[in-house]
C-alpha cells in the first residue's frame, strides 16, 4: 500500500513536471522543425515570463493577469529577436544559434539586475490552494490543474497543427522549407510567429510553474538542457514526439530525484543516450 | 614578379616576426616584472588558452561545435581536487588519473554524438555536458556539490622549485602551454589533421574518397576532451578550488566564445581569444557586475559583425595590404613601362 501510495505520489509530480516541460519544449521542437534554429534563449523566456507573472501578480493579485502578461510581453520579445536579429541569417545554423546565446545571457544578467539573486516563490491562485485526496494520497490541487492546463493546450496545439489551413502549412514547413515557399507560403511569416508563439507558450509555462517549482537565476540553462533532452527523446519538430518526450524526461527526472537523489540529473543520461544511441531522430522524429 | 613575390614574403614574415617578438616578450621576459595580480591572470590566460585550443580542434578543424566542453575540463579538474584532497595523492597519479577518465568519459560520450552533425551534434552535446554538471552539483558526497571542493594544494613534482610561488607556477604553466601547442599544431597539420578539415568541408565527399569519417569525427572528440582534461588538471592546481560552476553552460558557452572570437581553425586565434576573455572578465569584474551582460553583447556583435574571428579579420587586413602594396607596385611598372615607350 505504501509503495502504491509512493509510486502514484511520483508519478503524479512527474507528470505535473512534464506538463510543464512540454509547454517549454514544444515551441523549442516546433521552432528547430520549421526554422532549424537552436533557440538557446528558450529557458530565458521560461524563467522571464515567470519574474513579470510574478511582479504583476504581486501588483495586481490576478494570477491570469500575471499568466497572460508574461506570455504576450515574452511572446512580442520572441518575435521581435526573430524579426530584427535571426531574419539577418536565414537557415545558417550556427550564427542564428550563437545569437540566441549572446540573448541568453543578456537576459539572464537582466533579469538578475531587475528581479536580483533572490528565489521567489509566485503565488498560486486562491481557489487553486489546498489539497485534495486521490485513494489515500494527499495531492496539492494546483499540480492536477497545471497538468490539466497542460493537456489542454496540448490539445489545442494538435488540433491546430491538424486541422486547420494554417497548420497545414506549418506542416508544409516542417516538411520542406523549399518547396513551401516554392508554393507560394510566405515561410518567413510564418517561421516569425512560430517563434513569437514558441516564447510565449514557455513564459506561460514559466508563470504556471512558478507556484511549484518557483524562479531563480539558473533556472534558464536547467530547463533548456532537460527541454533539449525532450527534443532529443522526442524527435525534432514532432509535437506528439514532444509531448511523450516531456511525459517521459518528467517522470524519469522525478523517480531519479526521489529515489537516487545524488545522482538525480545523470538519471535522465540513460534513456537519453539509448534513444541517440537506437534512433538518432528521436521516438516521433524524421530526418 | 619575383619582387611582388618578395615583398608579399617580407610583409606576412615582418608580421609574424612582430606577433612572436611581442609574445616573447609579454610571456617569458616580462612577467618577473608584473605585479602578483598580472601574474595570476596571465597564468589563467595561458590554461584557458589551452582549453580554447583543445575545442578548436574540435570546432575549428572537424567542424563541430561542442556545447559541453567545459565538462570534460571540469570532469578533470574534479578529479584532481578529490584525489588531492582527500587521498593525498601525488602529481602523476592525479595528472594520469584525471586525463584517463576524461578519456574514458568522452570514449563513451564519443559513440553517442560521434555520428551526428551540426545543429544535432550541438543538442546532444550541450545534453551530456549538463548531465556532468548534474553529477558535479548533485553527488554532493564526493563533489561537496553547490559548495565545491576547495584547499587543493599544489603538488610538488620532484624539481627542485616550489610551485606555491605564483612566478614558478607561472613558468611551469607556460612550458606546458607550449607543450600543448606544439602538440597540437603536429597534430592538425598532420595527415589525419587534414582529414578532419576534410571533413569538416564535406563529410560525403571524404566517404566516398573512402575515408571513415565516423572514426574520424570520435577521434577528434577524444582527442580534444583529452588536451580539456589537462588544462582541467593544472586549473585545479592553480585555482585550489573547484565548483560546478566551472563546468556549466555559461563555461561551455565563454570557451565557444574565445574561439569565435579568436578565429576557428587557427589555434594560435582562439589562444588569443582566450587572453582577451580572461583579460575581460578580470578586468570587467573589477568594476561592474553585468560581466553576462556585456559577454552576451560581445557575442552578438561578434556574430554580426566579426563572424570569421579575429585572426581571420587579421589575415584578411593583412592580404588587403598586400593587395594594397601588389596593385601600387604594378601602377608603377605601368607607369615605367609608358616613360620608356
Amino acid at each position: 500500500m505504501i509503495l502504491g501510495q509512493f509510486l502514484l505520489v511520483q508519478t503524479l509530480n512527474g507528470l505535473s513536471f512534464g506538463a510543464l516541460l512540454f509547454l517549454l519544449a514544444s515551441g523549442l521542437s516546433l521552432i528547430y522543425g520549421v526554422m532549424r534554429i537552436v533557440n538557446i534563449a528558450h529557458g530565458s523566456y521560461y524563467m522571464l515570463g515567470a519574474y513579470i507573472g510574478l511582479s504583476v501578480i504581486l501588483r495586481t493579485h490576478s494570477f491570469a493577469l500575471g499568466a497572460f502578461s508574461g506570455a504576450i510581453v515574452i511572446g512580442v520579445v520572441g518575435l521581435a529577436m526573430e524579426r530584427i536579429f535571426l531574419r539577418k541569417f536565414p537557415l545558417q545554423a550556427l550564427p542564428q544559434m550563437m545569437i540566441t546565446l549572446g540573448f541568453a545571457l543578456v537576459f539572464r544578467d537582466l533579469a538578475l539586475l531587475i528581479w536580483g539573486g533572490d528565489p521567489y516563490t509566485l503565488p498560486s491562485p486562491v481557489f487553486l490552494r489546498g489539497s485534495t485526496e486521490i485513494s489515500g494520497v494527499i495531492f496539492p490541487i494546483y499540480r492536477l490543474f497545471v497538468i490539466g492546463v497542460a493537456t489542454v493546450v496540448a490539445l489545442s496545439l494538435w488540433l491546430f497543427n491538424d486541422k486547420t489551413l494554417v497548420g497545414a502549412k506549418l506542416r508544409a514547413a516542417v516538411d520542406d522549407h523549399e518547396m513551401a515557399g516554392g508554393v507560394g507560403l510566405n515561410v518567413p511569416i510564418i517561421s516569425g510567429c512560430m517563434f513569437g508563439l514558441g516564447a510565449f507558450l514557455a513564459a506561460f509555462g514559466g508563470v504556471m510553474g512558478g507556484p511549484i517549482f518557483g524562479v531563480y537565476p539558473g533556472l534558464d540553462f536547467e530547463l533548456l538542457s532537460l527541454a533539449f533532452v525532450v527534443v532529443l527523446v522526442g524527435g525534432r519538430g514532432s509535437l506528439k514526439g514532444s509531448a511523450v518526450g516531456s511525459i517521459l524526461v518528467g517522470l524519469v527526472d522525478n523517480f531519479g530525484k526521489a529515489l537516487v537523489p545524488e545522482l538525480s540529473y545523470f538519471t535522465l543520461f540513460a534513456p537519453m543516450a539509448i534513444i541517440v544511441a537506437i534512433k538518432p531522430t528521436g521516438l516521433f522524429g524524421r530526418d | 614578379m619575383g619582387e611582388i613575390r618578395k615583398m608579399k614574403d617580407l610583409f606576412a614574415s615582418k608580421t609574424k616576426l612582430i606577433g612572436l617578438i611581442l609574445a616573447f616578450l609579454v610571456l617569458v621576459v616580462l612577467p618577473p616584472f608584473y605585479t602578483s595580480y598580472w601574474v595570476t591572470l596571465v597564468t589563467q590566460m595561458l590554461i584557458f588558452a589551452v582549453l580554447a585550443m583543445s575545442l578548436d580542434i574540435l570546432m575549428g578543424y572537424t567542424g563541430l561545435s561542442s556545447f559541453g566542453h567545459a565538462g570534460f575540463f571540469g570532469a578533470a579538474a574534479y578529479v584532481t581536487a578529490v584525489l588531492t584532497t582527500r587521498y593525498k595523492m601525488g602529481f602523476l597519479v592525479c595528472f594520469f588519473s584525471s586525463v584517463g577518465l576524461t578519456i574514458v568519459i568522452s570514449l563513451i560520450f564519443g559513440l553517442l554524438v560521434a555520428h551526428a552533425t551540426g545543429v544535432y551534434f550541438l543538442i546532444i552535446t550541450l545534453a551530456l555536458g549538463m548531465c556532468l554538471w548534474g553529477l558535479a552539483f548533485r553527488w554532493v558526497t564526493i563533489t561537496g556539490g553547490d559548495n565545491g571542493i576547495s584547499g587543493i594544494v599544489r603538488p610538488n613534482i620532484g624539481l627542485p622549485i616550489s610551485l606555491k610561488d605564483p612566478i614558478t607556477y607561472y613558468y611551469v604553466i607556460l612550458v606546458f602551454f607550449l607543450i600543448c601547442l606544439i602538440l597540437m599544431a603536429i597534430y592538425v597539420r598532420s595527415p589525419f589533421g587534414h582529414s578532419l578539415k576534410g571533413i569538416r568541408e564535406s563529410e560525403s565527399r571524404m566517404r566516398v574518397l573512402g575515408y571513415n569519417t565516423w572514426l574520424h569525427k570520435y577521434l577528434s572528440y577524444v582527442s580534444a576532451a583529452a588536451f580539456a582534461g589537462f588544462a582541467g588538471v593544472f586549473w585545479a592546481y592553480f585555482n585550489g578550488f573547484i565548483s560546478p560552476y566551472e563546468m556549466d553552460l555559461t563555461a561551455s558557452i565563454e570557451i565557444i566564445l574565445m574561439v569565435i572570437l579568436g578565429g576557428p581553425g587557427t589555434l594560435i586565434g582562439p589562444a588569443l581569444g582566450a587572453g582577451i576573455i580572461v583579460f575581460l572578465k578580470n578586468f570587467i569584474s573589477a568594476y561592474t557586475q553585468r560581466w553576462l551582460l556585456i559577454l552576451g553583447t560581445i557575442y552578438i556583435l561578434t556574430i554580426l559583425y566579426a563572424p570569421q574571428g579575429l585572426m581571420n579579420v587579421l589575415k584578411d587586413w593583412i592580404k588587403g595590404g598586400q593587395k594594397k602594396a601588389e596593385a601600387e607596385e604594378a601602377e608603377a611598372e605601368e607607369a615605367e613601362a609608358k616613360e620608356v615607350s
